[in-house]
């Protein structure tokens, strides 16, 4: 449904340096399927998915959704685009134009690419809404008379109302309350039973809410897929050293402390000057002198059709 | 005088849903706006000029005495129960001169203000949305007429141009606009950025559609807010040019003209200058605040 191939998107900044958000990205979506992308802040996982619906201009590398070639789409392949694949962003406070009332925030997206006008828009409008819990008494409602939690629903219905084949979700709750992420999650969750031929892309550096989510995930580090297969196989026996600090950073209500928690030194280098060879190997326990910070690591499928990127990834770890 | 003459108006007429959600909005702004004592008293004083200006010329007790009708046998009268505001050193009522005057000072503001508008905000606009040369050329021209103060720039225009009224209006407008690009480019700059730019791009919004129903609405409170404070200062600045005799020229009944030629009879027949001069301060006031309390209604953080 969704391949992406060596994706590259670079910004030129002023000072001349180049921001490599996304270098050289490559995955793929089944159709129906949910996948998860997870990494750290600045590790291009939004640019990926504005990159998806070409909001942000790719530089180099192909993304497909379906048979539609989205980095070449012009005109009416664009028009095409817009009905295949929507977005829902993390902060909904932001996402709703306030002067427009929920309606018409819902009815914009089939004024612009169907031919529904009059009663059949208020219908579909209404049928989207309520769909998502928001009774009729809210349909004429700014967003400011909204809670956050309304508000992403109505972004949700807004992105559901084209009925497109692949949503990707930016963080879709990261910017709510604990109490309302939940309610978010629940009817996140319902979409796989009303709607099993939608194809998710969804973007978050919570883990456990991508376990509770989704089917595969990738796991993503300054631009690229270090780590990427079945959610239950990358969670339950991480194979690249990433993957791994990730997980041992998630808090886990024990009294005693974990004697194998890895601890990640220092932050995430500059996506302007990347490390040579493996881009982790600053960082990462098991590096070995003269191989990653020379070599880069090659793409490994594991048995189970895990992708691994890591030197290291067929078990022969050094000492 | 304020509360009922705007609700009732956006009801009717309008099909099912809407009008409760703009009654609601307008019920809520009304409530907002008259909480505060200044605000109120800003509408007072700017509905007052309004119907002054509209009414000026059947309110004043001797018409004709705006437009050079000489009584030298009771000129400099001091204000009477005849002539409230006494009488100038041709026998004119300043009264029946200050009333019809107002028509002459909303003219001015309105055409300033309008002309500064019509020029500014789409040069705002542009040089928001597009970037690159065209807004770099458009913003640097903007600083360099801020750079010169507005009132010197537009004594230099005036005195090429010949004093008159239109030219001073004139003026006036090419001078005022500059303040509204940087407005305007400074709000399209951050609200092209919101997100809900972006999901309205996702959902297949042009560029056009993204200028007028996304970002051009939200950029409307904060040219409103300047709009009205500047009707009040776009008149100050027209009064100025007429005391120095760049613009309305007398006897045309200006409020800055009548204080030029008073000031000769100051300070005995201080009433030839004060009058006008009470009638400029109470208008600026009056749309100064006024523009304060559009500020409060309209502001969104309120919301």
């Amino acid at each position: 449904m969704l391949e992406i191939e060596n994706l590259k998107v670079h910004f030129p900044l002023p000072s001349g340096q180049t921001v490599r958000a996304v270098d050289g990205l490559t995955l793929k979506i089944a159709p129906g399927e949910t996948m998860g992308l997870v990494g750290e802040s600045g590790s291009g996982k939004s640019t990926v998915g504005k990159a998806a619906l070409r909001l942000v201009d790719s530089t180099s590398g192909v993304i497909r959704i379906g048979d539609l070639d989205v980095t070449k789409a012009r005109g009416r392949q664009m028009r095409k685009l817009r009905s295949r694949a929507q977005m829902v962003f993390q902060d909904p406070h932001s996402s709703l134009n306030p002067r427009m009332t929920i309606r018409r925030a819902v009815a914009e997206g089939l004024i612009l690419n169907t031919s529904l006008r009059g009663k059949a828009l208020r219908d579909k409008v209404a049928e989207m809404l309520e769909a998502m819990g928001l009774p009729a008494q809210f349909h004429d409602r700014f967003p400011h008379e909204l809670s956050g939690g309304q508000k992403q629903r109505v972004c949700i219905a807004r992105a559901l109302a084209l009925d497109p084949e692949l949503l990707v979700l930016d963080e879709p709750t990261s910017a709510l309350d604990v109490s309302v992420q939940a309610q978010i999650l629940r009817v996140l969750r319902s979409l796989h039973e009303a709607r099993p031929e939608l194809t998710q892309l969804f973007i978050s550096h919570n883990l456990a809410v991508v376990r509770f989510l989704c089917q595969s995930v990738a796991v993503m580090y300054l631009g690229r897929i270090v780590e990427m297969g079945p959610v239950d196989r990358v969670f339950d026996a991480p194979s690249h050293p990433y993957t791994k600090a990730l997980l041992s950073a998630v808090p886990v209500p024990e009294a005693t402390r974990r004697p194998d928690r890895i601890r990640l030194q220092g932050d995430i280098p500059s996506p302007t000057a990347l490390p040579t060879g493996c881009a982790f190997h600053t960082r990462c326990p098991i590096a070995k002198k003269d191989v990653c910070n020379v070599q880069e690591p090659p793409r490994i499928e594991l048995q189970d059709g895990r992708l691994v990127r890591c030197h290291f990834a067929l078990g022969s770890a050094p000492e | 005088m304020t509360d009922t003459d705007i609700t009732p108006g956006d009801v009717p007429g309008a099909t099912a849903p809407v009008p409760r959600k703009s009654f609601r909005e307008a019920r809520r702004m009304i409530r907002t706006y008259s909480r505060s004592f200044s605000s109120m008293l800003g509408l007072a004083l700017v509905t007052l000029f309004l119907f002054v200006a509209v009414f000026g010329p059947w309110l004043a007790p001797f018409p004709e005495d705006a437009y050079g009708a000489v009584n030298f046998d009771i000129k400099l009268q001091p204000p009477s129960a005849e002539h409230w505001f006494g009488t100038d050193q041709v026998g004119s009522d300043i009264l029946s001169r200050v009333l019809i005057g107002a028509r002459t000072t909303l003219q001015i503001g309105l055409t300033v203000t309008g002309i500064a508008i019509l020029i500014g905000v789409p040069l705002g606009l542009i040089a928001g949305m597009v970037g690159g040369w065209i807004a770099e050329t458009i913003m640097r021209i903007t600083d360099i007429f801020l750079s010169i103060p507005g009132l010197i720039l537009a004594i230099a225009i005036v005195g090429a141009l010949g004093p008159g009224i239109l030219n001073a209006m004139l003026a006036l407008s090419l001078v005022w606009w500059p303040g509204y690009v940087r407005l305007v480019q400074a709000k399209t700059l951050s609200l092209r950025n919101e997100t809900y730019v972006d999901a309205a791009r996702a959902l297949g919004a042009g560029p056009f559609r993204v200028l007028f129903v996304h970002v051009l609405p939200n950029c409307l409170s904060p040219i409103v807010v300047k709009a009205s404070m500047d009707m009040g200062m776009a008149i100050l600045g027209a009064a100025s040019l007429g005391f120095l005799g760049l613009g309305a020229q007398p006897p045309y009944p200006e409020w800055g003209a009548m204080i030029s030629t008073g000031r000769a009879y100051l300070p005995d027949w201080w009433w030839c200058s004060f009058f006008p001069g009470i009638a400029i301060y109470l208008t600026v006031l009056g749309f100064n605040l006024l523009g304060d309390g559009l500020r409060d209604v309209l502001d969104p953080r309120q919301r």
